[in-house]
């Protein structure tokens, strides 16, 4: 049986390339969880933002594989060797991707607008000083300026604009992003969020939150409604707040 | 990188209008075979810029599509299909250049993958 995931001996590396960690592992672990779904979603266009080392794209062509043979891959990186080394790994496991070295999307946004299927993003999300954010080496992988927030949000509105009609997203976040609001926010922007795999180690609690286009949604003005005359962000707090009690739930009790 | 990359890509320095097609230089034009989907390439069809798509096949080397945008009934020509795939897919600029067409900008292609990256006085 051929291996459903990326292969960690045949990931290629780099020192300033950061290594496929707990993070990716849970990214790679929510596609899995959900492959059947993404199976059943025929993405023609795949993309990932921020490959790195390129164990989540080569992890995501080969789950969905030969069940989907219609998918075509891009992947970025600001990192010129992040995307040498991201061309190592998808060669090695015998799967391709368009590969760009660029700023999250730059250069596809007029273009590709509307056409992507899937997209993953594993962000710089760890809260640094500003300053740190965007270097050029190793540290632009994970600086992610205040309450890591910096990059996740010039990302999310990129995401949007490149997403089809069917168009998923499956990103990774910290705790300390704030995921409940990053949810709210992209509710007004006409998307339902889920938590596909949270997952607490000794540094961190990590979230993988899948988003779609939710036709219920209907943007009026500025401000998102859902029939019933409920706002979508109230709706979706009604939505979310069984998913975020377990998420914040650690630090409900700390503050108690 | 592939020529339905080339499509999908646009020169991204600030101030640029008409930053699209990207103009190649081949100086390493390889072919890989992909598997043949006839459903992707008629799905692809109407968001490809036939100009672009087929001037650029020419530079690197394959000129068998056709000039001018052709109708949507030619869709139904296995022969089309699989020539549109081969340009679209099979095609990859392996080492050169894509050079912004209003400023002359060249943005390198190495190991098939283009560098997008600006210069500050560029963003």
């Amino acid at each position: 049986m051929p291996p459903r995931i990326a292969q960690i001996r045949l990931v290629s590396s780099h020192p300033q390339v950061y290594a496929p960690c707990d993070d990716s592992f849970a990214l790679v672990d929510a596609l899995l969880a959900d492959r059947s779904k993404l199976l059943d979603h025929h993405p023609s266009i795949c993309m990932e933002i921020g490959s790195g080392s390129g164990y989540v794209i080569t992890s995501l062509a080969i789950i969905l594989g030969s069940g989907s043979k219609n998918a075509h891959y891009f992947a970025t990186d600001m990192n010129p060797h992040a995307t040498k080394v991201t061309r190592e790994t998808l060669e090695a496991h015998g799967v391709h991707a368009e590969l760009l070295t660029t700023n999250i999307a730059s250069g596809l946004e007029k273009r590709l607008s509307g056409m992507v299927d899937l997209m993953v993003i594993n962000p710089p999300y760890v809260p640094t000083p500003e300053d740190e954010v965007g270097g050029s080496g190793l540290s632009a992988a994970w600086a992610g300026g205040e309450n890591g927030r910096s990059v996740i949000d010039k990302i999310l509105p990129v995401a949007d604009n490149l997403l089809s009609e069917k168009g998923l997203l499956y990103m990774l976040f910290l705790a300390e992003n704030d995921p409940l609001q990053i949810c709210l926010q992209m509710r007004d922007k006409g998307y339902g969020a889920k938590i596909i795999v949270q997952r607490s180690t000794e540094e961190e609690t990590l979230h993988v939150i899948k988003f779609w286009r939710d036709p219920d949604i209907q943007i009026e003005g500025n401000e998102a409604v859902v029939s019933g005359g409920k706002t979508a962000p109230q709706r979706g707090l009604d939505f979310l707040r069984s998913q975020i009690s377990r998420l914040s739930f650690r630090e409900t009790r700390q503050q108690r | 990188m592939r020529l339905l990359t080339h499509n999908m890509l646009s020169s991204n320095i600030k101030g640029v209008i008409n930053g699209f097609p990207l103009r190649i230089e081949a100086d390493n034009v390889v072919v890989k075979q992909v598997d043949f989907n006839p459903d992707f390439l008629k799905n692809m069809f109407s968001k490809i810029d036939w100009k672009a798509l087929a001037e650029a096949s020419k530079i690197m080397g394959y000129p068998e599509l056709p000039d001018e945008t052709p109708d949507h009934s030619i869709l139904d020509s296995d022969d089309f299909l699989q020539k549109f795939h081969h340009a679209l897919l099979e095609l990859h600029l392996e080492e050169g250049a894509l050079v912004c067409p209003e400023t002359g900008r060249r943005f390198p292609v190495n190991k098939g993958i283009p560098n997008m990256l600006l210069h500050e006085d560029e963003v």
